[in-house]
């Protein structure tokens, strides 16, 4: 741990997106991490970080969008994190929403996947989020998503 | 081992059947499939369902080459453990997805030399046929790039000295 460690919030949803999320983690070294991602997870893949389990859902699942929201806002008030860092998708989205009301610094990165235009996720992250990211360069504009890099 | 994967979410039937009527042409290739939902039932392969992510890790590390849909999940994980990969990447117009992101992930992962794309049923089965000797391959850490880290870290650091000033 640094000299001040800050509370990270890391946030996926499964498969590609929580694949992505832990190849960022040199970037959280010394600080105090909890990731957030959906089960069923191989949680030791990240020991000893805490992981905490969420259902996803997506536009077309409304009812479990509404139970998402609640679970994440529950997550983030609970936690308040310094920073939250999400590589999408809906929970992500809802964790920069919770996050930004308790004054966490939010960066959304927007998966590797989407070569060709930012995802639904990213653009709603657009203007929400610090820091909004593209994994490719063509895509990055003035007023956002920026380009930092990819996960490969 | 051949590893076949669709990902979880959604079948993906012409992948599946396309490397069980392969495998069937020539009994003895060892082949293993996790095919979802999907409504084709491999006649000549071992296949299940769906499995945990430790049995999906477990079956990455002992297959010779990965069959996949082009989901990002499982190229960089193949890729982490520097095996051999062949997509096929689904469609929309055919069903298999809500928009076309995998041809799109595959070119780019293509151009890359990262993974090989089959475009269709008949490529695949002839990159199938090929695979059959072996080639060297891409291996890539288990790390983002230097470059997205480095930007990062500075985000990161920039919120401790948000909080100090707070």
């Amino acid at each position: 741990m640094s000299e001040n460690p800050l509370r990270i919030l890391a946030v996926a949803s499964g498969g590609g997106h929580w694949v992505q999320l832990q190849r960022l983690r040199p970037a959280f070294a010394g600080h105090q991490v909890t990731f957030v991602t959906v089960g069923p997870c191989d949680t030791s893949a990240v020991a000893p970080a805490p992981v905490k389990l969420i259902s996803d859902a997506n536009a077309r699942t409304p009812i479990r969008m509404l139970w998402l929201l609640l679970r994440m806002a529950w997550i983030v008030l609970s936690l308040r994190p310094d920073v939250v860092i999400t590589t999408g998708a809906a929970p992500g989205y809802w964790a920069i929403r919770f996050g930004r009301w308790c004054g966490a610094k939010t960066v959304f990165i927007d998966s590797i996947a989407n070569a060709e235009q930012l995802s639904l996720s990213g653009r709603l992250a657009l203007g929400r989020a610090d820091v909004t990211l593209t994994q490719w360069s063509d895509l990055a504009r003035d007023s956002g998503p920026c380009f930092w890099g990819s996960v490969v | 081992m051949i590893f076949v994967a669709v990902g979880t979410q959604l079948p993906f039937d012409r992948l599946v059947r396309t490397i069980d009527e392969w495998a069937g042409k020539a009994p003895g290739r060892d082949v293993f499939a996790q095919i979802a939902n999907g409504v084709y039932t491999p006649q000549h392969i071992e296949w299940a369902r769906s499995i945990l992510p430790t049995e999906f890790q477990a079956s990455l590390e002992r297959c010779q080459l990965l069959v996949a849909h082009a989901g990002i999940g499982s190229i960089l994980s193949a890729l982490e453990l520097g095996k051999p990969v062949i997509v096929l990447p689904r469609q929309a117009a055919l069903g298999e997805h809500r928009n076309d992101h995998q041809l799109a992930t595959a070119k780019r992962f293509g151009a890359r030399g990262m993974v090989r794309v089959a475009q269709d049923e008949t490529d695949l089965r002839r990159l199938l046929d090929q695979f059959e000797t072996p080639v060297s391959e891409t291996k890539i850490t288990n790390e983002a790039s230097p470059e997205l880290i480095q930007n990062l870290r500075q985000f990161i650091n920039q919120a401790t000295c948000y909080k100090r000033g707070a």
